[in-house]
């Protein structure tokens, strides 16, 4: 079991930040995201767009401003549980929560910080009849484990960098390996569309455009699927089928925590610290709701800077404590380092 | 003061909204749905109007002129589902005075 102060779930740029504002206050995170990587939208969806409104910055790629958060946060030792989604929470006698993922792993924590965004990140199912009864009998929306691929035949569809680089990655692994796209063009890193053209000329990638899957067939597995190629109706023999059409977030379980939720979003108590209607659970960032709510970056770590005082409050009742600069006070690591502001130097003039 | 323009919009029950769109303050027709809240929040312009998630997916119905789709749109259009012939992202439609009298309907949200 992983303990905690504050469990956060949603490693975006306000559950980072949360760490930091946490730390000062001497409090010990963990974030969970179902995400493998921190960052949240800004790592999966567009690190390479500049943000120009973090203030402080003129422009910052949204995948610099996850790495400077990253570097920021560094000092207080964050526990992370990646690539695994908050499936339940439960609370105990004492105030207390324990939170366990979809893989099983529990976390238990004084408090929990819900800053996940517009939700965790699903695949994008394509509308193809009876794909459901496909799932993990042949046809996976993620490429979780390569070597389940060794020596079978797959078809990967889709026309986005994930698409493009998986195939290159399994064709040292797969015996074929087919891409199919609805059109010619893709739309990926230069390089990686170089590669696949360059392993398509070799013989060792099929590619087929303009195609899309109608039907897939098999009895307990798959074996093969219908495709339309160019208005041509072709079956082709597979073991596996990969759709990978982008992730669209969901709130997901959250939705079913008894939180109130109101817009797609937490309702919280704006006016004090982010609180929603369970005492110690708050929502930080896109994923609440109040009164003149903005979904802004700059929102998210004023909202996280609160809900931290506000549970140092809860662990710590009656203890006082007032506000202070990091200019005055430094930033005293968990990890032993210490940031200061050097020491003003007095010397006379003769 | 710069004129507003009138955009017929179908939401995803089949209600039809005939709204104000303003043409001065850098909007687009995403962004229009989500202001008079003609779509659940979470559901409609997902990546904030990058051309990036087809969640603002509407079909154009009728033939007010509207700008070429650029290559992020078309890619784009290319991995969504339930696209037809006259399906654009509303995120990639500025509102302009051009757009008077545009007829979209909302796609199915996917």
């Amino acid at each position: 079991m992983i303990k905690t102060d504050i469990l956060i779930i949603g490693a975006g740029p306000t559950g980072l930040f949360a760490v930091f504002e946490a730390g000062l206050l001497k409090l010990k995170c963990h974030i969970i995201d179902a995400l493998p990587q921190p960052g949240g939208q800004l790592a999966e969806l567009y690190p390479k767009k500049p943000i120009f409104d973090i203030p402080g910055f003129p422009e910052v790629l949204a995948g610099d401003l996850v790495d400077n958060l990253m570097e920021q946060i560094k000092q207080f030792q964050p526990g992370f549980t990646l690539n695994e989604r908050a499936e339940t929470i439960d609370k105990l006698d004492d105030g207390t929560f324990i939170v366990t993922t979809d893989k099983g792993t529990e976390h238990h924590a004084n408090a929990v910080a819900i800053a996940g965004g517009l939700g965790s990140f699903e695949p994008r199912k394509p509308e193809i009849d009876g794909i459901a009864s496909f799932e993990e009998k042949g046809v996976e929306y993620f490429v979780k484990n390569p070597e389940r691929f060794r020596n079978k035949r797959i078809v990967i569809a889709g026309g986005g960098d994930s698409a493009l680089d998986w195939s290159i990655f399994l064709t040292n692994v797969a015996s074929e390996v087919t891409l199919i796209h609805r059109r010619n063009e893709f739309r990926g890193a230069l390089d990686s569309v170089e590669k696949v053209q360059e392993l398509k000329n070799l013989g060792k990638l099929s590619l087929i455009t303009p195609a899309e899957v109608t039907a897939l067939h098999g009895t307990d597995h798959l074996e093969a699927i219908s495709i339309d190629h160019n208005g041509e109706n072709r079956i082709l023999e597979t073991d596996y089928l990969i759709p990978l059409f982008g992730l669209s977030p969901k709130l997901g379980p959250i939705a079913n925590w008894g939180l109130e939720i109101e817009k797609n979003a937490i309702k919280v108590n704006n006016a004090l610290d982010y609180q929603t209607n369970i005492p110690g659970i708050y929502a930080i960032g896109d994923v609440n709701t109040y009164p003149g709510k903005l979904k802004l970056i700059l929102c998210g770590f004023h909202e996280a800077t609160l809900m931290c005082q506000s549970v140092y409050q809860r662990m710590n009742p009656g203890k006082k404590y007032v506000l202070k600069y990091t200019t005055v006070s430094g930033v005293d690591g968990f990890d032993g380092t210490r940031k200061e502001a050097e020491k003003a130097v007095v010397k006379a003039i003769d | 003061m710069a004129q507003d323009v009138k955009i017929t919009i179908i939401d995803r029950e089949g209600h039809r909204h005939e709204v104000d769109a303003p043409t001065d303050m850098n909007m687009n027709v995403m962004e229009l749905v989500r202001a008079y809240e003609l779509a659940p929040e979470g559901t409609i312009g997902i990546c904030g109007g990058m051309a990036m998630c087809a969640s603002c997916q509407c079909y154009v119905l009728n033939d007010v002129v509207l700008p070429e789709k650029t290559d992020d749109e078309e890619a784009m259009l290319s991995e969504a589902f339930h696209v037809k012939p006259n399906s654009r992202l509303g995120c990639q439609l500025a509102i302009t005075e051009e757009l008077d009298g545009l007829e979209i309907e909302l796609a199915p949200e996917s």
